[in-house]
């Protein structure tokens, strides 16, 4: 089987962000940008079904600016066979991102695509679920746990309620939670070895999608903060504040 | 502005975030409500009672009892003409489907909203709540789902909709449902309670973790947990609170041994009080508690529990 993997360029998860003063955005200049956390889950179990012989090619995609390039590097040091980049500097929504994910499907027809539930900037969780729809495949999202058996994937979901299982025809879409795997560091080796593998640049443009946004984004503000509480010296404090409370 | 808000259920029950979502459909416009199910005529009915809703759409066939997103979203498509607006409560349920909906009428959705600014315009969070977006909407319709803690419950009881049933659309099948694992408590739910007492690695076991129950029982409250706990299995993870599990925003939160990491903040900081017990004095999660006690939790819980049976 054939596995696409997309992958988002976000800021690192343990980066405390800024949101800029005139209310434009939040400052991404110099900030450590990484591989959102729940796209390496989704590469990790690409890269554990192919060592057990399940899955057979894996390409990554990423779509985005030039240093998208280190992102697929780093999917390639985990053990993706190649990288496709999709480069733009526009700020694409998720609906523009599942077009294009749409179009290199239509292009490497892969068995299953899978994609973290939610990127950690946006916070969005609709990309993999806006693909499905305009691939006309089924989807597994939020999965904690996937099986194959005859031609489906059977996934294990994390729901508001504790899990669910469904079955999906090949192909399919998965979007993977949190718990389904805990994904490797690259070896040395393997980060060398990546350097070799091949990234095909694509220029957004020349695939010719129309992926204008919908939105427009009228400001970006920080949000209300709490204000420091007070750290009691006792037990019987507390409790009396806990009384007061309910 | 005609709106469509999907009723989130389990064929027997109105999930009550349904009632916050009616709420910020209001500020909308006009409300009616589908109900897709399996013999879910109990909860079309409880829909009919919400306040100000007119028109509650029944959808009951086989191929709709476990809301499969391959099998909910063509149905609410072939519905989308009718309105200017498709709401949903952002559950998993919500998240699953809506953006299914939202891609096939290429719309883009508006996810987790916390505010109506206008019938275009929208504030939702973003990096884990650590910035809020405004965002104007150009699409002619909306998609939107909602986070249910920012907007207060309609009112479940007053209301007089008209109920109508509806066909399902037969659509080729994508996806089979297997199977549940759903969790029994007999506490209230996470998502609504206005108590919530939350664990974290410190506690740093199973069985500490049910240490927790003695006061959740004495508060009548719901338990939650951090990542960490969920993912070192201290809790399952229908538990777990942030910016990837649920959102809450309960009277009264109780911190026991979590540190505060943001993606944990995000899920919980919007509650009324919060109160954190921690070991460590640089815990982040001082920084947002309205009382905090820094001392071994092991000491406390048993102490607190007394002190509050009082």
């Amino acid at each position: 089987m054939k596995v696409l993997v997309a992958i988002k360029r976000v800021v690192d998860f343990n980066v405390k962000i800024r949101v800029r003063s005139d209310g434009s955005g939040v400052d991404t200049a110099g900030v450590k940008m990484s591989m959102n956390p729940f796209d390496e889950i989704a590469v990790e179990e690409a890269v554990r079904l192919k060592e057990a012989g399940t899955v057979s090619e894996i390409i990554a995609v990423s779509i985005g600016p030039a240093q998208c390039k280190d992102t697929l590097r780093t999917a390639l040091a985990m053990g993706a066979d190649q990288g496709i980049h999709i480069e733009t500097e526009a700020d694409l929504e998720p609906l523009a991102i599942a077009k294009i994910l749409q179009d290199t499907a239509h292009k490497e027809d892969p068995d299953m695509i899978f994609l973290g539930k939610q990127a950690i900037d946006d916070d969005a969780n609709q990309t993999a679920q806006m693909l499905a729809a305009l691939l006309n495949w089924g989807q597994g999202t939020f999965a904690s746990h996937i099986d194959f058996t005859e031609g489906a994937a059977q996934v294990v979901r994390e729901i508001d309620g504790g899990l669910e299982t469904i079955k999906l025809n090949l192909p399919c879409v998965i979007s993977t939670d949190l718990r389904l795997n805990e994904p490797r560091y690259a070896s040395l080796p393997n980060i060398m070895k990546a350097k070799k593998k091949p990234i095909q640049t694509v220029a957004l443009e020349d695939l010719g999608l129309d992926t204008t946004p919908h939105l427009n984004v009228l400001a970006v503000e920080e949000p209300a903060q709490r204000k420091a509480g007070q750290i009691l010296s006792s037990v019987q404090d507390l409790a009396d504040k806990i009384k007061e409370a309910v | 502005m005609r709106t469509l808000v999907l009723a989130e259920h389990n064929n027997i029950e109105l999930n009550p975030q349904t009632l916050n979502t009616v709420t910020c459909a209001k500020a909308l416009g006009s409300v009616d409500i589908l109900v897709a199910g399996k013999n879910c005529g109990d909860v079309a009915q409880a829909c009919a009672e919400i306040e100000g809703v007119q028109t509650v759409l029944i959808a009951d066939d086989v191929m709709l009892a476990h809301a499969l997103a391959e099998t909910l979203a063509p149905l609410l498509v072939s519905l989308a003409e009718h309105y200017d607006a498709i709401l949903a409560p952002a559950t998993s349920i919500g998240k699953n489907v809506l953006p299914r909906v939202a891609a096939v009428l290429d719309v883009q959705q508006i996810s987790d909203i916390c505010e109506v600014v206008n019938e275009n315009t929208f504030k939702r969070p973003i990096y884990a709540g650590n910035a809020i977006q405004t965002v104007q909407s150009r699409d002619a319709k909306k998609i939107i789902t909602v986070r249910t803690t920012t907007f207060e419950p309609a009112n479940p009881t007053g209301g007089s909709a008209t109920l109508k049933n509806i066909d399902k659309v037969d659509t080729p099948q994508l996806s089979t449902f297997v199977g549940a694992e759903l969790s029994t408590s007999d506490r209230p739910d996470l998502a609504s309670s206005a108590v919530i007492v939350s664990g974290g690695r410190g506690l740093g076991s199973v069985e500490n973790f049910a240490l927790l129950e003695t006061l959740a029982d004495i508060l009548g409250g719901a338990i939650g947990a951090s990542r960490a706990a969920v993912d070192a299995g201290f809790a399952t993870n229908d538990h777990q609170i942030g910016q990837t599990g649920k959102v809450v925003a309960p009277d009264l939160y109780i911190a026991v041994g979590i540190s505060g990491a943001i993606q944990h903040l995000a899920g919980m900081k919007d509650s009324r009080t919060i109160v954190a017990i921690n070991s460590d004095p640089d815990a982040p999660i001082f920084k947002i508690a309205d009382y905090g006690l820094v001392a071994d939790l092991f000491d406390v819980l048993p102490e607190l529990a007394q002190a509050l049976k009082q």
